[in-house]
């Protein structure tokens, strides 16, 4: 779990090398590979004029995009992770939280609280991908639970945003249990038939796809989103083959029945809107 | 044919003398005392070398070629079994055996990975790593077990779930969060143990259970060393240094609060007298189980459900 962060990464920097893209006036796509003009991906709420690609965004885009303006209170703001492992590879765990702290001003990869979308109260949970690549730990798993719990405790529709690389190594076996834990979590507002809806955003790997995100009652996705269980790499390893073109994009797994709809950024608020009317 | 890890080399000298000695003497009374010291010497240097094993040699215990698999623990301590194949929706994945059995004359239904002893085996089990087959042949096990009131047994030793084309098209990742999604309310108690490799969420995917223990020498991981090297390290070769700092080992997860009991393996790890283990096995199946179906199905969710609430570390503030 969580191979994706590095490989992505690899790749990224060996094609920045190639094409020597000037920072700030534009953007490559990581679909396309296209050089776009960045004023122009961010017109459009960040996405690729050329293919359709959505870009990840903050949290607070993501919020403003989904909820009514102004109306968003977060959940447990201070919770912040731990190191029960005293984990150290060539960094030590401690350095690498800080680290992402400081980069990005957020506690941990997750943030949750309620807000409204169209009038309606709902429990909203926001993968932070800068976070140690969205990589669910304690913390993360924690809060998914709170935010189930709220949207249980206050009956309301819980909607998760997913962007993760998966499971995060630093806190082991913890962090594999958070899986349990998410699952469980969600499993306790299906019992209580309270709505839940995932969007599955670019990417969206191993131990948080395979718990609370492929258990939503509506599973979306964003255009052109990698998403699957084990990463792209990893696969090509074990099977010494190439893998088909757009494999584990959101179009092949609607194709595969693994998801509901793929609902580009502009439309997310009305369709996430509707859904939630219908219950 | 025996097989030795390469830390057990002095263990495997220590053997080989004794064969040549007991061929040797056959039978001579003089030769006795030399043979009993050599024994007592090989014990002494068993256990010694064993309460040393760095999580990285435990790990090669733990997928020892010849340690005992899901299915000579079935076949030792179940009364019977009639194994049952199929997820009903596509197809029979034989990484996974599942099937009712009676335990001291209990009916459970038990699942467990396998994943082969020769080659041919081998390949044919997939090496033990599940497609999306399994974790819904289990699931439906299981349902079977609610349904009829039958407590779960599962016997954890795999890699994990497998990587591939096929099992990503029909949702790998479904699958395996259906199983979490089912095990933390399904109605019977669920007992499982990991009895070698727990290889992350191929492996919790039948390991969500109202009791979890270890053998002494098996391991559980998020990841394997070997992947958290190449990611963490940039370098496989360090797989050791990943081990270690995973927290891995039996001794570890017990620490840490996420599994229950460890069960002791016989000197020299439970391959060495794999009869002696799977009794052990069976006596603590029971024991939990025991206590388990006293409790009323009230109590014994409610505290499946408190005990994955709180499981994690969180910082201060
Ligand atoms: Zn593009």
């Amino acid at each position: 779990m969580a191979w994706f962060k590095k490989e992505r990464s690899a790749h990224e920097d060996e094609d920045r090398k190639k094409v020597k893209v000037p920072e700030g006036l534009w953007l490559k796509c990581n679909h396309c590979r296209a050089i776009v003009y960045r004023k122009e991906v961010e017109r459009s709420a960040k996405v690729c004029p050329k293919c359709e690609y959505h870009f990840p965004i903050s949290v607070e885009d993501r919020i403003d995009l989904l909820l009514d303006l102004g109306t968003f209170r977060e959940w447990s703001p201070d919770l912040a992770p731990a190191d029960p492992l005293h984990f150290k590879d060539t960094k030590r765990y401690t350095d690498r939280i800080q680290a992402a702290q400081q980069s990005t001003g957020k506690k941990d990869a997750m943030v949750i609280g309620e807000g409204r979308i169209n009038g309606n109260r709902i429990a909203l949970g926001v993968f932070h991908f800068g976070f140690m690549g969205g990589s669910m730990g304690s913390v993360v798993g924690e809060k998914v639970a709170l935010a189930a719990d709220g949207a249980l405790r206050e009956r309301i529709p819980l909607v998760m945003v997913t962007t993760s690389g998966g499971a995060r190594m630093q806190e082991g076996i913890l962090s594999l249990m958070q899986m349990a834990k998410t699952a469980a979590a969600v499993s306790r507002l299906a019992e209580a038939r309270i709505p839940y809806i995932a969007i599955l955003a670019d990417p969206t790997f191993g131990g948080v796809t395979a718990s609370f995100a492929m258990l939503a009652d509506v599973i979306l996705a964003e255009p052109k989103a990698l998403i699957g269980f084990a990463g792209p790499r990893v696969i090509e390893q074990t099977i010494k083959q190439q893998l088909p073109q757009e494999f584990q994009r959101a179009e092949f797994l609607l194709e595969h029945g693994m998801i509901d709809q793929i609902v580009p950024r502009k439309r997310l608020k009305e369709t996430v809107s509707s859904l939630v009317g219908f219950f | 044919m025996r097989e030795y890890l390469d830390f057990e080399k002095p263990i495997a000298e220590i053997e080989d003398k004794l064969e040549k000695l007991t061929a040797a003497a056959q039978g001579r009374p003089s030769a006795e005392d030399d043979l009993r010291k050599l024994r007592t010497k090989l014990h002494q240097l068993q256990a010694e070398i064993y309460a040393g094993l760095t999580p990285w040699q435990r790990t090669q215990v733990a997928r020892h070629p010849q340690r005992p698999s899901a299915l000579d623990y079935i076949g030792r301590i179940c009364d019977s079994f009639q194994e049952l194949h199929g997820d009903r929706l596509y197809g029979d994945d034989q990484a996974i055996v599942a099937g009712f059995a009676k335990l001291n004359g209990q009916s459970v239904v038990v699942i467990g990975p396998q994943k082969g002893k020769t080659l041919k085996e081998r390949m044919q089990r997939n090496f033990g790593m599940p497609n999306p087959e399994g974790y819904r042949k289990a699931l439906r096990l299981m349902r079977l077990a609610e349904k009829f009131n039958k407590p779960v047994v599962t016997l954890i030793d795999t890699p994990g779930a497998y990587p591939g084309i096929g099992a990503e098209e029909r949702g790998q990742a479904e699958a395996i969060a259906r199983n979490l999604f089912t095990m933390a309310s399904l109605k019977v108690p669920i007992v499982s143990i990991v009895i070698g490799e727990g290889g992350s969420g191929g492996a919790l995917a039948i390991g969500v259970a109202d009791r979890l223990l270890m053998l002494q020498n098996a391991v559980y991981s998020v990841i394997s060393p070997e992947g958290c090297a190449a990611i963490l390290w940039d370098d496989p070769k360090k797989a050791p240094d990943a081990a270690e700092a995973l927290k891995m080992t039996a001794a570890d997860l017990l620490r840490l609060g996420v599994v229950d009991e460890i069960l002791p393996e016989p000197p020299g790890g439970a391959h060495r007298d794999p009869m002696a283990m799977c009794d052990a096995v069976k006596k603590a199946i029971a024991l939990h189980l025991g206590e388990m179906l006293e409790l009323p199905l009230e109590e014994l969710l409610r505290r499946r459900t408190r005990k994955y609430r709180k499981i994690g570390v969180l910082g201060g503030e």
